[in-house]
């Protein structure tokens, strides 16, 4: 059974490698995937020499794209596992035997790693915990299933859940409506308590500024993806 | 006077405007699709300038008391249409944009090529 690690990357030279390397050691069977997102430093190159396998963009297409990126080179290669991990480090690539157990026992078909539980490293600021809280509150109402965290980009699936996100997922800011998008498509999600680490190096994507462009990209996104017809089970 | 002023600016600037986009598709660096839309907005704007009591009748229509105002907000309405239209255009092209990306690191990747050219930055 192929599974690969995702690993969106965007100028990330200082901590790809030891990304890589923690997979390898964590899961040597899994294929460690870089998506190198249009990076102007070394982190396609660090990452080959690491023994992962290259995806490289352009140019930067946002973190949405460069997942999607790998996952359809998981749906082209027939994979039947694949698991998104961030390239900085914030993921802990040894709690992927956890993250994938619900996968392979056939429970859920999207696993998704929730940072409010274990050992408590992430502590994210009063202004991010509330909007966590907010979304996930919202989201919980749209799928009728608790959400505790929409904002986790450590996810394992099976092929269902390539198949769906090869095909459609979000540009930016993507981890909301790709939980919505879960759900609208009938896939069973479940969340895994996972311990997370504060970033190694570079900076998160979601700026002061960019908070606010969030909060209403990702508003206007669920609101009008209500408006959607719902897709056919498939 | 104020209105036949206003005639003669508005109708010679439509038509220097029209023209230019006669000549920008002559040139090849305007597609017909994306003309159209402007060259409507032209000829409405030159008409509803021209002929003086279609402007006062759409004036009236609306409850403009002033017709001039009427004819700023026509044209503000078609230039508002054509932006929209624009963005719709502008995200299927990033969309489009995307993709193609895509495709190119999939493809790129299954060719092994690891000696490519540096991209520019």
């Amino acid at each position: 059974m192929r599974k690969a690690a995702v690993v969106p990357a965007f100028n990330e030279a200082g901590s790809i490698a030891g990304v890589v390397a923690e997979i390898r050691a964590a899961d040597p069977e899994l294929e460690v995937v870089v998506v190198d997102d249009g990076s102007t430093d070394a982190t396609a190159e660090l990452a080959s020499c690491a023994g992962a396998t290259v995806l490289r963009l352009p140019y930067n297409l946002g973190i949405g794209a460069a997942v999607q990126t790998g996952l359809q080179f998981a749906s082209e290669n027939d994979l039947a596992i694949a698991v998104q991990i961030d390239g900085d480090g914030q993921h802990d690539a040894r709690e992927l035997a956890q993250l994938l157990a619900p996968i392979i026992s056939g429970e859920a078909d999207i696993a998704v790693g929730t940072r409010f539980a274990g050992e408590r490293l992430y502590r994210p600021s009063v202004a991010r915990r509330i909007g966590i809280a907010l979304f996930a509150g919202i989201v919980s109402i749209i799928v009728r299933q608790r959400v505790t965290d929409t904002t986790s980009g450590f996810r394992a699936m099976n092929r269902r859940g390539i198949r769906l996100f090869a095909a459609d997922y979000p540009h930016d800011y993507p981890e909301v409506e790709a939980t919505v998008l879960v759900f609208r498509h009938r896939l069973r999600m479940v969340e895994v308590p996972v311990a997370m680490r504060q970033r190694e190096t570079g900076r998160s994507s979601i700026t002061a500024f960019g908070s606010l462009y969030y909060m209403g990209k990702v508003s206007l996104a669920l609101f009008v993806g209500l408006l959607r017809p719902r897709p056919t089970a498939g | 006077m104020i209105e036949t002023r206003l005639t003669l600016v508005a109708a010679v600037s439509v038509v220097f405007v029209l023209g230019a986009i006669i000549e920008l598709i002559r040139r090849h660096r305007l597609q017909e699709r994306y003309a159209l839309l402007w060259i409507a907005t032209g000829t409405v704007i030159l008409v509803l300038s021209i002929w003086r009591q279609a402007l006062h009748g759409f004036a009236d229509l609306i409850g403009v008391a002033y017709p001039p105002s009427a004819l700023f907000m026509v044209a503000g309405l078609f230039v508002f249409v054509v932006l929209l239209h624009y963005s719709t255009v502008l995200s299927r092209l990033s969309e489009q944009n995307k993709t193609l990306a895509q495709r190119l690191a999939l493809l790129e990747e299954r060719l092994g090529d690891r000696e490519r050219p540096r991209r520019a930055a």
